[in-house]
């Protein structure tokens, strides 16, 4: 851990977090795509997620540990960073919990799926609202970048448009940070974060790794806070975040329909009709039970040990059906039975008048 | 795309591979055959449509979008969509095309499809059959051959399983809406009946495989509990406004018929005064013939007895369309619920 050894770039250590921004050396209204050196020699951002990316950015301007080659290029980038920085990440507003839709996800695989030639990843912006205690993210759009060694270009002006664009559908959602795909936070990753922290107070940076790292695509949030020796050089930090599910209910439910694509050979399924819905319905229910038919067995039979809060359900699961009397459910059976039977036989009389009716006019 | 005429005025510039099947779906649509013999939907338009409704409609309102995809021979692939916004009284300067104009060549941008292929409406309790509806389709349809309109019925959805249907209109009622000409007579010859209006096409939802995996992951971390209101037997309610909704249909069709009627009724008696005048006329000329007076001037006829108007059958035709469709609606509803009847009798014979 070098200490910041070269004294000349110490002074340039002082504003820490104005320099902790971006070595953005273009002015503020980053309209066209917006190059950036990233710094060269950077020890490899010791890449254990969640860990310090910090080398990157700070662009050398804040020797950060271990950059003395790079601080060689601080008094050159100080004038430059005169920036205004990012607001300082205070407590993160709404506890530490991000609350996502599915449909943010299939989004950013759709948008993985359809990226430009030789682009490694995608990023895109994300919209949502922010609760006392979670922040819900419920929609997104990608924007175009080009993203290459040494330089990372964003259109904002893509990003801004289209912000406005979706703003007028609904009017509530705010921007809330933005989405990566790929399994690592890159350097680049830092800089994008700084282009955000433009438009959204502490935004949220989510990952999706669409490479299919370990054989799963893991799905972290991330924020940045800044670590380092108060007073000296600050560097950057992505924490990570909890990341829950919300659903609607219908939602609850297109997914569950999506989900069948998984088990048919060329991914394919069609919409069932009413009564095969209802045999699938109670299909599940029925591995739900023999689930627990087998699990009591095995209590019973000593293999499994047996779970107290578990029996309780078990026992009011069963109290659950109802003990009717059995001439009182005859009769509420017949009864709806023959609503049912009254209202088929309505609407088949209603159709066949209206074919009647066509029949005469036609006449 | 430079072959096909949009709407809305042409993104010119086309993604040439699209021109081929496009080309071809086109030659099959003059054949006077449907083009579309099924439509595809990604799962991520799905997920998107129930978000839409879910965020901006609530109530009666219908909330609306754009699909956008491609076609692949006989096979409509919707591979993305976007939301419009509602129309406002305030908003008096919002520019609908342009909204759609810039979107879509937002989203060329990132590589979506931007081909306009349809568009999507929401439902309240199945009543989609209106003239706003056909008119839009019509339009859509006349300047993309192969467009559908998807409706969403947000209320059976969350009853317990996914209600989405893929609607064109047949190459019959285009050809009369072409015309604009709604009169008995025009119908009677192009012989639509309300179950010739719209024709359904099925629909398959397709996820590529990367989608796969990502619902494999949802399904370990979310692990949310099954929802079973689909096998809930306290629908009434529902069936209810159904109900509700189709006596206010056929009380319509009755004022209709009603008007049909007098119509009818008025031009028999039309009719008939029109013939007793003639003979009057005749009868006249011959006296004065026999007289040697020049005989009267022959009256038009059509100026002194006005036909009256004949009512436009298009709105008949409309609710006859909706009580068809309302009426199916309480059909599936009822055999589901029968099933489910069933089902709970044979769980309390059981029992006892």
């Amino acid at each position: 851990m070098a200490t910041p050894a070269v004294p000349a770039s110490a002074p340039p250590a002082t504003p820490a977090p104005a320099t902790a921004a971006a070595p953005a050396s273009t002015p503020a209204p980053a309209p066209a795509p917006t190059p950036a050196p990233a710094p060269s020699p950077s020890p490899a951002p010791a890449a254990a997620p969640a860990s310090s990316s910090d080398p990157a950015a700070t662009a050398a301007v804040t020797a950060a540990p271990g950059q003395t080659p790079a601080s060689a290029q601080a008094p050159a980038q100080t004038p430059a960073s005169s920036l205004p920085g990012p607001a300082l990440p205070g407590p993160f507003p709404g506890g530490r919990v991000v609350r996502l839709h599915p449909v943010i996800l299939a989004s950013i695989v759709d948008s993985y799926e359809r990226r430009n030639e030789g682009a490694a990843r995608v990023i895109g912006t994300l919209l949502g609202t922010v609760d006392k205690h979670s922040v819900e993210v419920t929609n997104c759009f990608s924007v175009p970048h080009n993203e290459s060694e040494d330089e990372v270009a964003v259109d904002m002006e893509f990003a801004k448009n289209m912000y406005e664009l979706h703003k007028k559908v609904s009017p509530n959602e705010l921007i809330l940070g933005w989405y990566a795909t790929g399994h690592d936070i890159t350097e680049h990753s830092v800089l994008i974060h700084e282009y955000y922290s433009r438009e959204a107070p502490n935004p949220i940076h989510l990952t999706v790794d669409t490479s299919l790292q370990n054989g799963r695509m893991s799905i972290k949030a991330y924020v940045s806070t800044l670590m380092g020796v108060p007073g000296r050089t600050m560097g950057v930090m992505f924490t990570p975040l909890t990341v829950k599910y919300a659903y609607y209910d219908t939602e609850r439910i297109g997914v569950d329909l999506i989900m069948k694509t998984c088990f048919s050979p060329n991914r394919v399924i069609g919409l069932s009709s009413d009564l095969q819905q209802v045999g699938g319905a109670s299909a599940r229910i029925q591995d739900a039970l023999s689930t627990v038919l087998q699990y009591a067995e095995d209590v019973l039979s000593g293999k499994v040990s047996a779970d107290n809060t578990v029996g309780r359900f078990l026992m009011s699961l069963v109290n659950q059906v109802p003990k009717i009397v059995p001439e009182d459910f005859e009769t509420m059976l017949n009864s709806n039975i023959n609503d049912l039977l009254m209202v088929t036989y309505l609407a088949n009389l209603t159709q066949s008048q209206i074919a009647l009716n066509e029949k005469l006019v036609n006449l | 795309m430079a072959s096909r005429k949009e709407g809305t005025g042409s993104t010119a510039t086309s993604s040439s591979s699209t021109t081929g099947p496009a080309g071809k779906g086109k030659g099959k649509g003059s054949s006077g055959d449907s083009a579309v013999k099924q439509v595809q939907i990604d799962g991520l338009v799905v997920l998107k449509i129930i978000k839409h409704y879910q965020e901006e409609g609530q109530g009666t309102e219908v909330v609306q979008g754009v699909l956008l995809g491609l076609v692949v021979e006989d096979r409509l692939e919707i591979t993305n969509c976007f939301p419009f916004p509602q129309h406002t009284e305030d908003d008096a300067d919002f520019d609908e095309v342009q909204y759609q104009m810039e979107m879509m060549r937002s989203l060329r941008h990132v590589n979506i499809d931007h081909l306009h292929v349809g568009w999507y409406q929401s439902t309240y309790y199945g009543s989609f059959v209106t003239r706003a509806l056909l008119d839009s389709q019509f339009s859509y349809q006349h300047a993309i051959e192969e467009s559908v309109v998807l409706i969403y019925d947000p209320i059976k959805t969350a009853q317990g399983s996914l209600s989405l249907k893929a609607y064109r209109l047949t190459p019959k009622l285009m050809e009369v809406c072409k015309e604009k000409d709604f009169s008995p007579e025009a119908l009677k010859k192009a012989n639509i009946t309300f179950e010739h209006m719209f024709e359904e096409v099925p629909i398959v939802i397709k996820n590529s495989h990367l989608i796969n995996v990502l619902m494999w992951e949802l399904e370990k971390k979310s692990a949310v509990a099954d929802k079973h209101e689909l096998l809930s037997l306290a629908s009434s309610n529902h069936l209810g406004k159904n109900l509700q909704l189709l006596m206010d249909r056929v009380d319509e069709m009755s004022q209709d018929i009603v008007k049909y009627n007098t119509y009818m009724r008025n031009t028999s008696k039309q009719q008939q005064q029109k013939h007793q005048y003639q003979q009057r006329r005749q009868q006249e000329n011959m006296q004065r013939q026999s007289r040697g007076e020049p005989p009267l001037p022959e009256e038009d006829l059509s100026k002194l007895f006005k036909p009256p108007q004949p009512p436009a059958r298009m709105d008949s035709l409309l609710i006859a369309g909706q009580i068809n469709t309302y009426c199916q609606n309480v059909k599936e509803f009822t055999a589901q619920n029968l099933g489910k009847l069933f089902m709970a009798q044979a769980l309390q014979e059981y029992n006892n």
